[in-house]
């Protein structure tokens, strides 16, 4: 986990956002991240994000949720307890589509919900920087990562002639720890350097 | 000359009063941040003291049995099991409206399924009591699953209609809830970072997970409730087709029908349409969610109401039909006979009027936007849904194949009326705080509508509207 130095520039409109996405990718700077409070269509593929494979690993859990059961049942009704129900056959594969059907939902929404929150490090208690408060209200926030190739100068000028309504610098822990958000933070505060 | 349409003016603006993003998270989050009204404190209280009136219901019913709700050797399903079958089916408009409606791209639903799914997890909740209480020996519950016991390997039957509900309804339970709370999170850290009070920061802190608003949570969000309402829909109906099962499957003169399965999963749709309707009327009122919830919401699902109360209109005559035409004896005498007249008849004319006829006034379209006759419909429906599964289980029931048993003195006891006011305690508490504490309406998704739905977009595409066909073309070659 690090502290880094970013510049911050909040947009008020997705029209001013996308075109600034598009520069800033092209003028080579580092979108750390781009904080809206909505979802934006295109947004990722303007950033050059890959598109998520979460739907995939929902179909894997899907089949295995059908293999289980399926197999969960024959074994119990054919292995492990023949029972005779009403002289029924011991394998009565239309009889087990409704749980087939059950498990095979329950196994992929449990575990994609599961893998979405491993995958964006979401939980109770887990603790994020804030780059702005309003990114969850009505601002589009895009900071700018600081390397030791940036001028904190050309950046502000830049996000200016983009059209950024408020820009500004802050350090900013990237990763994620738990706590509460009505704690101040300690974990990640900047040491301070003593000198003699 | 023949004029530009960029959208067809039928459609109103989904969200009304020029709304800016912000103002969005203001009218939406300020219920939520102020203290409670006079009005939901009475509706809390009332709520709670139905609650507690069920828990006693039930604390009498659990130290003496099922005897104390007047079940009978005939009549076996009575109050309770018509209940459990009426809050399943209340339970579906909510997944109805966030799964299915998300799939065709509706965006209506936004303005609603929040607080609806919120219902659907409530009824869930209220359904899933009755059949556990039911059991009689509800320290024995847990027989139900199937797990490695000490009596031998001996396992649940996995060809019973009765286990496949325990499936289903746990499956539904717990995707909605994970589909509700999932679309929950963002707005959570729309209150979070509202919060200034020191509890409403620690609560809505841990509840959000730390959402923060980033473009690839967003993508994975997006990708995860396409996915999730994929899945529901037809999870959504197939809880209420095997819960048909409970009856279709059996040899019940009545029950033993295929029409079953598509025949509830509408009567379903319909009595939970009716619910929502019911709060949503109440809750944008005490809100002023008026902006949010317009009167074309409510027509809208005032559509629903007459599409889906036709169906359950025409399965109702299918099944008289069938009855006939069958040439079975003992369907005919049930339907002909017993269900129609007898004893239990009134349940039956009650049934077809809430149900049948008096919501084809919805027809008419200023009854479709009346508030005030919305709302007695809304009513008017889950009685008469109330009342289809009372007439399916209980006046198929008493007349069963031998005459000796044939039984009529099935009432209700005061402690089985106690068990479904109680539901209702529990349901009207659950909401009330959800409502108090949560936002009732999905704040992202209406400020995802807001520019191509809201009412400023329509003023602005208004004049270009207007536009010949030459004049729009000129100023678009000129723009450029």
């Amino acid at each position: 986990m690090s502290v880094k130095k970013f510049v911050v520039g909040c947009f008020d409109d997705e029209k001013t956002l996308f075109p600034a996405v598009k520069n800033t990718r092209k003028a080579g700077y580092k979108i750390h991240d781009v904080y809206t409070p909505f979802p934006i269509h295109g947004l990722d593929h303007a950033m050059g994000l890959r598109d998520t494979s979460l739907h995939t690993a929902g179909f894997i859990y899907a089949m295995t949720g059908t293999t289980t059961a399926l197999t969960f049942m024959s074994w119990v009704f054919t292995k492990d307890w023949p029972m005779n129900i009403g002289g029924k056959p011991h394998l009565p594969l239309p009889a087990f589509i409704p749980i087939v059907f059950e498990l095979t939902v329950l196994c992929a929404a449990v575990g994609m919900v599961l893998t979405f929150c491993y995958l964006c490090q979401l939980a109770p208690f887990v603790r994020k920087d804030h780059f702005h408060l309003r990114a969850t209200d009505d601002l589009f926030v895009m900071p700018i990562e600081i390397t030791e190739k940036t001028n904190i100068e050309e950046v502000k000028a830049f996000f200016q002639s983009a059209g950024a309504v408020e820009i500004f610098e802050k350090d900013a822990e990237t990763g994620w720890w738990l706590g509460r958000y009505d704690k101040t933070r300690k974990a990640f505060e900047k040491e301070e350097i003593v000198t003699a | 000359m023949s004029l530009l349409r960029y959208e067809s003016q039928v459609r109103e603006p989904l969200v009304d009063g020029h709304k800016t993003y912000h103002d969005v998270t203001e009218d939406i989050c300020k219920p939520v941040e102020a203290a409670p009204t006079r009005l939901w404190w009475i509706g809390f209280i009332i709520s709670v003291a139905l609650l507690l009136f069920g828990v006693v219901s039930l604390y009498k019913e659990v130290v003496y049995g099922t005897g104390m709700w007047n079940l009978n050797k005939t009549i076996g399903w009575g109050w309770d099991i018509t209940n459990f079958v009426w809050w399943v089916g209340i339970g579906h408009a909510g997944t109805l409206i966030s799964a299915i409606l998300l799939l065709f791209r509706q965006g209506w639903r936004t303005g609603v399924n929040r607080a609806a799914e919120a219902m659907t997890i409530f009824a869930v909740i209220c359904a899933g009591q009755f059949p556990i209480w039911h059991m009689g020996r509800v320290w024995m519950a847990f027989f139900v699953m199937p797990y490695p016991n000490s009596r031998g390997p001996l396992w649940v039957n996995f060809n019973s209609p009765l286990l496949w509900d325990v499936f289903a309804i746990s499956t539904y339970f717990t995707v909605s809830l994970l589909f509700w709370y999932s679309g929950l999170i963002p707005d959570l850290a729309t209150l979070r970072d509202r919060a200034k009070k020191k509890w409403a920061k620690a609560f809505y802190g841990v509840a959000s997970f730390g959402w923060t608003g980033s473009t690839k949570h967003w993508q994975r969000h997006e990708s995860l409730s396409l996915v999730l309402a994929g899945l529901s829909t037809p999870l959504v109906l197939s809880v209420h087709t095997i819960v048909s099962f409970d009856f279709a499957t059996s040899v019940i003169p009545g029950w033993h029908t295929t029409i079953f399965p598509p025949y509830f999963v509408a009567g379903a749709i319909f009595s939970g349409f009716a619910m929502v309707q019911t709060l949503m009327l109440v809750t944008r009122k005490i809100m002023n969610l008026e902006d949010y919830i317009t009167i074309s919401h409510i027509e809208n699902m005032n559509k629903v109401i007459v599409l889906t109360g036709s169906i359950v209109g025409c399965a109702y005559l299918t099944e008289l039909f069938m009855a006939w035409y069958s040439a079975v004896k003992y369907e005919q005498d049930i339907f002909f006979k017993y269900r129609i007249a007898g004893p239990y008849g009134w349940s039956y004319w009650l049934m077809m009027t809430c149900n049948v006829i008096t919501p084809q006034l919805f027809w008419v379209k200023k009854l479709r936007r009346n508030i005030a006759f919305t709302f007695l419909m809304s009513i008017v429906v889950n009685i008469g849904m109330w009342f289809e599964r009372f007439v399916i289980i209980v006046s198929s029931l008493y007349r069963d194949y031998l005459p000796s048993s044939w039984s009529v003195y099935y009432r209700p006891t005061i402690w089985e009326v106690g068990f479904y006011l109680g539901s209702f305690g529990l349901f009207f508490t659950c909401y009330f705080l959800f409502s108090k504490y949560f936002p009732v309406i999905a704040i992202a998704e209406i400020k995802h509508i807001l520019k191509k739905n809201g009412e400023s977009y329509k003023e602005q595409m208004d004049p270009i509207e207007a536009q010949s066909v030459e004049e729009f073309a000129h100023e678009q070659v000129h723009a450029h």
